[in-house]
Order: C-alpha cells, then structure tokens, then sequence
C-alpha cells in the first residue's frame, strides 16, 4: 500500500472515532439542551408550529422560573428532596456497607447464597410491597410524613447497594487488610483505614444511585404524603405544573433541569473514579 | 530480636489437617526457612505464627511469652507478603509511614525513620509515587521498607522474592540476606524454591502434608536427609533411592562416578550402569541410566565434569561406584533414615 493510501486511511479512521463521538455527544446533550431552551422560551414560542423549535424565535424570559419559584412550593420540595435524599443516603450506606464487606468475605456457599438472596429481594416489584408498607407507615402513624419515605426507601437501595459494594468488596485483595493488620490496626480499622479508600469509587457509586432513586420515586411518594408542603420535587411538580390537560412545560422543564445538572455535574466529576472502579473489579 | 517457637501447633481445614503438630523453636536472629512443595502447610504456620489464622490447637511463643490469643497488631512482627500487599491509593512515602502512624506516630521522627528506611534500599527516589507506578523489583523494595521502618521483633517473609523475574531474584536473595545479617532480627522466610533456602537459610525445616520432616542447616539437610522425602525433595537432580530388600539406599548423583575416577584403596559400593543418556550441561554432564541386574533396575542419575576425561556414552554399560562413606540408608516401611 502506498504512504498516501495509508494517510487516507488514518484520516478515515479519525474522521470516523470524531463522528461517533460527536453523534454520543449530542444524543447525551440533547435533553439538557431541550429543557435548558424550554426553560426560557414564551409559551407562544413554544407551541406556535411553524416557529423551529431548536431555537430562540422570541427573546427569552424569565417568566417560568418565577411561576416555578413563586407561584409553586417548589424551593420547599427541593428542600424535602434532599432532606429524604440526604437520610437515605446516610441509612443505606450505613446498612450496605457492612453487609458488602461481610458477604464479600463470609467464605463459603453460605455467604454466596446469602448473597444471591439479598440480590433477589430487590426483583420483588414494589407494588406488591405497597398494602404491607401502608399499614406499617399508619401504624407508626407517619401518614403524611417525609419520615415515611426515609423509611421506605432503604428497603431497595440497601439490598441493591450490598450487592453492588460487595462486588467492589471483592475486588479487593485480602492481603493488603492483613498488612494492616500486621501493621498495627485491628480488623475494623483496617477496613476503614485500607478497604474504604480503596472503595471509593464503590461507595460514590451507592451513593449517587440511592439519591436518584429518592429524585425519581413518584408512587410512594404520593401515596403516603397528601399535602403539598411535604411533596417532593417528583409528585410536586406533576401535580401542580399539570392542570387537567394544561401543561406548564416551561416551568416543568425548569425543574427538571435544576434537579438534573447537580446530579450530572457530580457524575462527571467523578466518572474516571467510576470508570477505573468497574475495570479494576472486572479483570481482578 | 526474639526468639519464637511454636508447641504442638495445629490447624484443620474442614477435617484436614493443613498443619499437623508442629514443634518449631527458631532461635534469637536467625534466618529460618520453612521449605517444602505448595499445600505442605508451610504459609498456614507463618500465618499461624502472624496471628493472621487462629490454631485449631497449640501455641505460638514469643521470647517464651504465649502469645496464642493475641491479635497480629499486638506480636509486634512486620510480614511481607507474597503480593507486596502495598496500599494502592498511598504514595509509596505514606506505605512506609502506614506502620508507624498505626502506633501513633507522626510528624518529624516519623518522617525520619521512612527516610532511613527508604534509604536502606535506595528507593528514596520513589517516595512520592503510587505503587501501581513501580515494577516488582521497587514494589518489593517498598514492602521491605515498610516491614523494617517499625523495628520488629520477627520478619516474615511470604515468598517474598516469586514474583521476581530469574535474573532480579538472585540480586534480591542477596540483598535480603545482607539486610538480615545487619539488623539480626529473627526472620520466618517461606518458600518452595530449594535454592532460595539453601542459599539464606541458617537452618531450613522442610515441610510436607504439615509436618517437619527435618529441621537443620542447609548442609545437613542435603548431606544426611532425615528421610527418603527430604532427600529427593532437595537437590537438583534428587538423590538417587535403590530398593533392596528392605533398606532403601540413596547417595547424590555427584558422588556417583565411574569406578576409575575414584582412588583404589577407598572402601566403596559398586553398581554397574547401563548408560541410557548423556546430558550436556556446559560445566556438568548428566548421566541417566538404569543399574543392571543383580539390583532391582532402578533409574539413576550421575552428575559428572563435562570435560573430556571420564567418558560415558550411550548405550555402553559401564562400571560406576560410590564411596562407602557417602551412602546413606533408609527404613524401606518408614522412609526414615538408619545408620
């Protein structure tokens, strides 16, 4: 083959890795990019047809963010969210973190029965869970209360979060807890001074997929809490950014936004942490 | 520095015994080397001895003290392990001090002994890298390091030198018993390489299915085996077994020699080869062979000079000997030796 022929081709190929990247750029972007331009966009601008809707065919306006901020409770369902957000985190790490590293180190069939357990409570579907959790919700008389949903939630980001530690768990080599040991610290500070810091990616893993889970649970959410002041973000903003067949998609979509791109900010923070977590727990 | 030993030490493993009475007293800054092929039990009594694995029954001394019950933080011995088990999210300064700052230790004094123990293996270049960014031969510089920086009383050492490529290891064996000898701390070395024992041992006690089969200096190990195990499991080719009757009769195959290489008023026990193939060694020449009858017609071995006096060639069958005083006897039923 000629150099030239060889140049074409190294070019082709570029030419080609760029594309593809640039098509998963814009198929990851694009929702952002929609709610970013329906947040400020006049409804006239929004549902006359013949404007283009990728753009701007009126000056922006604030006006959405203001009925988001004013005329709804929002900032307090923000405020819910991350209170619920916040003690689910908390009581899933808590609870998962322990029981990763037990399963992950119980040998025998034992723990991996256990394990396999643990994993299939997860599979039960939540509907068939609702009668039991709404009378142990009433008699512990939290109706209406956030308190309910920190009570409920962990019920399936726990097992979820020990299945996912315990691989994390595993990945990592018995030896180097036994240096520590040999080292100077007892088995539990070995854990927290070898083991956890070697996990991190694992825990923020946990962490990020129990607080979505809090962002985007609807159905328990409007069971147990009737009033608006105890709503979350995912049962405010469709109950009162929806009125009968009237959609508030500015506000609706501003919503979505300010709840989204903290979350996608975090994630790309720490996505080489994440990425370098799955393959070390893949080959080792 | 501290002497160790260990009394009727068991483990059992689901009903098999890994570690199966073991009595081991390792002297005050000896280099001990427990020796013997995979499964032999030999890394379930070092960990035994760490306090990493609990005994099934026995116990584990230090300096006479029964330490049996007591967590490996509290024995006050440093272990380096197979895998390096270096931390991978701390610089290699911060592996060093990880030790120290366990007992509590910081700041300048701290800083001072990771410096002279970077120094005593020239890794101080290293200190500010992750582990992932050394190769083996620094990684196992680092755990050294950080075995030696606490000052303990006993080193041990898991295989610490099989992770090394051939030409590494030779320059590490040295190094590893040069820095023994300097700080005399009592060192346990496990290993299932021969040569790494006889070269750092100052006794070496070979192991199988979780027995001691001998305990001794390396000298005495391959000249007066305790038994038919040891003398094949030492040496390279093992020494040669001849069943008679019920005496099994072994002798090492550079003692087995044509009968004209031998002086004429030496006492010796004659064997008459037939010569299957000749192995050139560049210094050695090796010599398979079968013994003809009247003997059983066993597989021998000679190891012979490779230059041209003394030839043996394919096929011949050839007068070969041993010195009376080189044989040695074993119990045919026990394997053990008998004088």
């Amino acid at each position: 083959m000629s150099t030239s022929a060889i140049t074409i081709k190294r070019w082709a190929a570029r030419g080609g890795h760029f594309g593809l990247l640039a098509a998963f750029v814009a198929f990851s972007a694009f929702p952002f990019y929609w709610m970013l331009i329906t947040t400020f966009k006049e409804t006239n601008d929004l549902l006359a047809t013949a404007n283009n809707p990728f753009l701007f065919n009126h000056p922006p306006t604030l006006e959405h963010l203001r009925v988001l901020v004013v005329d709804t409770q929002f900032v307090r369902w923000l405020g819910n969210t991350t209170l619920v957000g916040v003690s689910v985190v908390a009581i899933t790490l808590l609870l998962a973190v322990p029981a990763g590293y037990a399963l992950a180190r119980l040998a025998g069939r034992w723990g991996q029965q256990m394990a396999i357990g643990i994993f299939l409570t997860y599979l039960i579907p939540p509907t068939i869970l609702f009668i039991p959790f709404s009378r142990i919700i009433a008699s512990l008389g939290l109706q209406d209360s956030l308190w309910s949903l920190v009570l409920v939630y962990p019920s399936f980001t726990v097992p979820f979060c020990t299945w996912l530690l315990m691989g994390f768990f595993k990945a990592i080599p018995r030896d180097i807890e036994e240096a520590a040991m040999m080292d100077g610290y007892s088995r539990f500070g070995a854990f927290l001074k070898v083991v956890v810091p070697n996990c991190s990616a694992g825990i923020l893993t946990a962490v990020i997929f129990a607080f979505t889970l809090v962002l985007q649970e609807f159905v328990y959410a409007l069971t147990f809490i009737t009033s608006s002041s105890q709503y979350t973000v995912s049962v405010g903003v469709p109950t009162f950014l929806v009125r009968g067949d009237v959609y508030f998609w500015g506000s609706m979509m501003g919503a979505c936004l300010i709840v989204s791109v903290p979350i996608a900010i975090v994630f790309n923070l720490f996505v080489d942490r994440f990425v370098a977590g799955f393959t070390v727990g893949a080959i080792k | 520095m501290a002497t160790v030993e260990t009394r009727a030490l068991r483990k059992r493993f689901d009903g098999v015994a890994a570690v199966d009475g073991i009595d081991l007293p390792v002297r005050e800054g000896e280099f001990l080397v427990l020796l013997g092929p995979s499964g032999c039990g030999k890394t379930t009594l070092l960990r035994m001895i760490a306090g990493l694995e609990t005994p099934s029954s026995g116990d584990v001394l230090i300096d006479g003290r029964v330490v049996t019950p007591l967590p490996p933080r509290e024995r006050n011995m440093a272990m380096v392990f197979q895998s390096y088990a270096l931390y991978p999210h701390l610089t290699v300064a911060d592996n060093i001090a990880f030790p120290l700052k366990a007992h509590g230790m910081r700041g300048a004094e701290a800083a001072e002994r990771v410096q002279r123990a970077a120094a005593m293996f020239s890794i101080e270049r290293l200190l500010k890298r992750k582990p992932r960014q050394l190769s083996g031969g620094e990684r196992q510089r680092v755990a050294l390091a950080r075995a030696v920086v606490r000052e303990p009383v006993v080193f041990l050492l898991d295989e610490p030198l099989s992770n090394l490529d051939a030409q590494l290891r030779s320059a590490a064996r040295d190094e590893l018993q040069q820095f023994q000898r300097r700080l005399g701390t009592t060192t346990i070395y496990v290993t299932h390489d021969q040569i790494e024992a006889m070269g750092l041992g100052d006794r070496i006690a070979v192991l199988d299915h979780g027995r001691i089969h001998h305990l001794g200096t390396p000298r005495e190990i391959y000249a007066d085996p305790a038994d038919t195990f040891v003398a094949t499991f030492i040496g390279s080719p093992p020494m040669n077994l001849v069943e008679t009757d019920d005496i099994i009769t072994g002798f090492r195959p550079e003692q087995f020699m044509p009968i004209e290489a031998l002086p004429a008023d030496e006492p010796v026990r004659r064997f008459t080869l037939d010569v299957g193939r000749v192995e050139y060694l560049g210094a050695d020449r090796l010599v398979y062979g079968t013994l003809a009858p009247p003997l059983p017609p066993s597989r021998v071995i000679a190891r012979l000079p490779a230059g041209p006096e003394l030839p043996v060639s394919t096929g011949e069958r050839h007068e070969f000997a041993v010195r009376e005083r080189d044989l040695r006897h074993f119990d045919r039923a026990s394997g053990r030796r008998v004088n």
